[in-house]
């Protein structure tokens, strides 16, 4: 069955990763590279990336979206590659290929057979720091990055609310700019900015390589000397420190109407802090609570409440994401059935939410979530990739190795108190943001 | 954000992948259930797949939307436990089960722990076997199927893939959307529901695999208790459908800064002695990925498009070759003309020495990588028993991929490229297109 609508961190907020003692190897180059080895001989496959610790939110202002503009034009040339070529060469391979671009990284990959890995290091490698740009290439993929804004987010009444709402929940923090860019601002981007953030930004002391597969760390790490040894540091690497938040004094709230929406819903995001490095238990407590009030289904609280008892909500969800440098949100959701006002559905939500804080934390439910952590830590075994993709998100976002794996471990340790301690900071309406997304003006004042 | 969308679209089980030297055993259990069977014992967990052929193409004349509804319905409440003692006892076991209804096929997909295997299956088992379908879960579900048919409404892809289908099928199931309509939705009895679970889930449509910690004898076993009182026979096969589509531009106003477009004509059947040559040939001029034509011309010289690419609908009672491509408003115009006019260089010169090589080496390079997880292993092993394709495929696929020469693949693109055929409906306010009929 189709969800009603996603939201990007949604369900797996406590995933965490299964380590087996010694299947991770790291290591850091003399340029201030790090390196990260996954091995998984199940497969002669490989996964080849290199994580970049510069995002959207690193963005000067007024150049947003160039963090992304930027992504798509490395696939363009350098003077070994023609444009294209590089796409070319890994698809000849067999291989697949994607790139991504968030607030806090950005990061390139390659699937290929695990004897062709050679060949995608030294093609990195090479675009680390030798892109050339012509200024057809930026104009060009300029109009490719509109119609990608255009898919994403014009045509899509849920995410232009999506993106007012960030723009209310951060005062001063870059998180409040979408990460593909206000449209009126991508539309000036030009290649000179791109160069300039390229340049910057992409050097290996800024770099993560993770191989993940049926690989050996010890030729990875031949390799990876080889390759990626010889790339000059950038001395523009500094601490990514972003304005910050002042406090946060007053509720905010905010109604989207578009006659293109078909389903109405009310959505509150709290600010709320992410993962630290040796100090994740803030964060811990957060993802279940987050599971307790609106995780699978109907046996969370907000699905007990809204859907099964008082059938007010079509769906209910909670969510919280602590992979972020900086402070991160907390959320919930509930999509009225027809006939229920949104006023009604938050007035429900919020009641839900008061008599949680008021019954404490249902220790076998607890227990259920806790159970489904330790199993989480057997399957995710079974994608390497996404233990690969795991790893970036965390080492981009101020995190170490040590801090991911003790991940799981922190979250079986949180307590109910633990739990209560952290709803109660977090619930606080002054730092959070109330939205309405509606079909028509009338719903607000049903 | 990504540099290209993922396509998520039907997959013909030509695009699966082996891994020379895999183990595939075929486990028949002392009751007659077959399943393919990976042994892996390196992490202690199950991953199981059940496919029933069929799928919505089964529904019963009138009530279109059944099977999907009901698909949604087995994980709210099985035998003694209604919806939340289903998932508290799921949840506690730490297993995962998905139920979904395709065009072509009603899945299921299960993982599970070795340690608590008996526990999980047992659950599954009560799930697909005797479903509840309490009435307060019917409505619960009902009101999210109504929901999401008024979401498809004002969703441009979703108009247009509607709108295409309602061309090229006329009057089969294949014509209309497989979750129904708010009409049809709204009439479903507790009763339509228990037939659609018995036209949809037999014996006679079931193929399973498993990948994971379980042993060849342990599996027969499991799928006796599993799956052994399902009823023998479920619903007959609808018959072909005849595809009517005629070339031709239709648009649909919808109020959005970008128009969606869908395009294509008929397809390839699946077992026809091109197929291959098709399929070689749709890697050169449309797939996802950067290197094909479309993409080349449409987005990567001109900017026009984030994603353009067409795939070979081989579906069981029909096929269709179809496409997608999105551009604002202002710009769409020259999309589809780019389109167009690469259809028409493909069905008269076919392809160069150069890309056939190019395709073939990315296909049969691609092969071996997709076999890397139990989960994906499973998924492949029972689509391919969905498609009537033997174990040894995997052994023969390659050669067959390089056997195609560039003769093939003009002789196929000449009969399979219809530029008069081809059926382009946009969905958006475009400037300078108009339906021509």
């Amino acid at each position: 069955m189709r969800l009603l609508f996603l939201l990007i961190g949604l369900g797996l907020s406590f995933s965490s990763i299964a380590r087996a003692a010694d299947d991770i190897t790291t290591f850091r180059l003399k340029n201030g590279m790090d390196a990260i080895v996954i091995e998984d001989h199940r497969a002669a496959v490989v996964t080849h990336m290199v994580w970049y610790r510069v995002g959207a939110a690193d963005e000067e202002a007024g150049k947003s979206g160039i963090a992304h503009l930027l992504e798509h034009l490395m696939f363009k040339g350098t003077k070994n590659l023609e444009s294209g070529e590089f796409s070319r060469v890994v698809s000849a391979n067999g291989g697949s290929e994607n790139a991504f671009t968030s607030f806090d990284y950005t990061g390139y990959f390659q699937r290929v057979a695990s004897d062709r890995l050679e060949l995608m290091m030294e093609m990195e490698a090479d675009r680390m720091r030798g892109l050339i740009l012509s200024e057809e290439d930026v104009t060009t993929e300029r109009d490719v990055v509109l119609e990608e804004r255009n898919s994403r987010t014009e045509n899509n009444p849920g995410a232009l609310f999506s993106e007012q709402r960030m723009a209310s929940l951060y005062l001063n923090h870059p998180y409040g700019v979408p990460t593909i860019g206000w449209k009126h601002e991508i539309e000036q981007l030009n290649r000179k900015d791109a160069l300039a953030f390229y340049q910057k930004y992409y050097a290996p002391n800024n770099a993560i390589l993770i191989v993940a597969g049926d690989v050996d760390p010890k030729q990875v790490k031949k390799l990876a000397r080889k390759y990626y040894g010889r790339l000059k540091a950038s001395d523009g690497i500094t601490e990514r420190v972003r304005p910050s938040e002042p406090p946060q004094i007053a509720p905010r709230r905010l109604q989207y109407s578009d006659n293109r929406v078909s389903q109405p819903y009310v959505i509150r995001t709290y600010l709320a802090p992410e993962r630290n490095p040796g100090n994740q238990k803030p964060a811990a407590a957060l993802a279940l609570l987050a599971e307790l009030l609106g995780g699978d289904g109907l046996s969370s609280v907000l699905g007990r409440e809204l859907q099964i008892k008082q059938k007010l909500a079509l769906q209910v969800s909670a969510f919280y994401d602590g992979l972020s440098l900086d402070k991160s949100g907390f959320g919930l959701v509930v999509v009225p059935v027809e006939g229920v006002s949104l006023a009604e559905a938050e007035d429900a939500m919020d009641n839900a939410v008061a008599k949680f804080m008021k019954d404490g934390v249902d220790t076998d439910h607890l227990a259920r979530l806790k159970a489904q952590i330790k199993a989480s830590d057997i399957y995710a075994r079974d994608s390497v990739q996404g233990l690969a993709r795991r790893y970036g998100e965390a080492l981009t976002s101020g995190l170490t190795v040590a801090d991911v794996d003790a991940w799981s471990e922190i979250l079986q340790a949180v307590t109910p108190d633990d739990i209560m301690a952290a709803a109660e900071l977090v619930f606080d309406r002054r730092q959070s943001v109330t939205g309405w997304l509606m079909r028509d003006e009338t719903e607000a004042s049903q | 954000m990504t540099r290209i969308f993922s396509v998520f679209l039907i997959l013909i089980a030509f695009t699966l992948q082996a891994k020379a030297g895999l183990q595939i055993d075929e486990v028949t259990s002392p009751g007659g259930i077959k399943a393919w069977l990976v042994e892996e014992h390196s992490i202690p967990f199950i991953a199981l797949e059940i496919r029933f052929k069929g799928g919505t193409s089964l529904d019963v004349e009138g009530k279109r939307g059944a099977i999907y509804m009901m698909s949604g319905l087995l994980e709210e409440g099985a035998g003694d436990l209604d919806a939340q003692g289903f998932q508290k006892a799921r949840d506690t076991l730490a297993a995962s089960f998905s139920f979904d209804a395709h065009g072509d096929s009603v899945t299921v997909s299960a993982k599970f722990l070795r340690e608590n295997r008996g526990e999980a299956l047992e659950l599954l088992r009560k799930a697909i076997i005797k479903p509840r379908f309490d009435q307060v879960a019917l409505d619960r579900v009902r009101a999210q199927m109504v929901s999401i048919i008024a979401g498809d409404q004002k969703d441009p892809q979703e108009i247009a893939t509607e709108a295409f289908d309602q061309l090229a099928y006329g009057d089969h199931p294949y014509a209309t959307s497989s979750t129904g309509t708010t009409e049809s939705v709204n009439r479903f009895t507790r009763e339509d529901i228990q037939e659609a679970h018995a036209n949809s889930m037999a014996r006679d449509q079931m193929f399973v695999s498993a990948v994971g910690d379980v042993s060849a004898e342990e599996l027969g076993l499991i799928l006796d208790e599993l799956l052994g009182e399902l009823p023998e026979t479920g619903a007959p096969k609808p018959p072909r459908a005849e595809v009517k589509i005629t070339g031709g531009i239709t648009v649909i106003d919808f109020p959005s800064p970008q128009s969606v477009a869908i395009f294509g004509h008929e397809g390839i059947r699946r077992d026809d002695p091109d197929f291959f040559a098709a399929f070689v040939m749709n890697q050169v001029f449309g797939s996802s990925g950067f290197t094909s034509r479309l993409t080349l011309e449409v987005r990567e010289k001109r900017g026009l498009t984030y994603g353009v690419y067409t795939y070979l609908g081989s579906y069981d009672l029909a096929e269709l070759f179809q496409g997608s491509v999105a551009s604002a408003n202002d710009r769409i115009a020259e999309a589809v003309a780019v389109i167009q006019s690469e259809w028409v260089k493909l069905a008269d010169q076919g392809v160069t020495q150069e890309e056939l090589e190019a395709a073939k080496k990315f296909l049969t390079g691609a092969y071996p990588l997709r076999f890397d997880g139990n989960r994906r292993i499973a998924s492949i092993l029972a689509n391919m028993q969905l498609d009537d394709l033997p174990i040894s495929y995997i052994e023969t696929r390659n050669d067959k991929v390089n056997a195609v020469t560039l003769e093939d693949v003009a002789r196929v693109a000449k009969r399979l490229m219809k530029p008069e055929d081809l059926r382009i409906v946009v969905v958006g306010q475009p400037v300078g297109l108009a339906s021509t009929d």
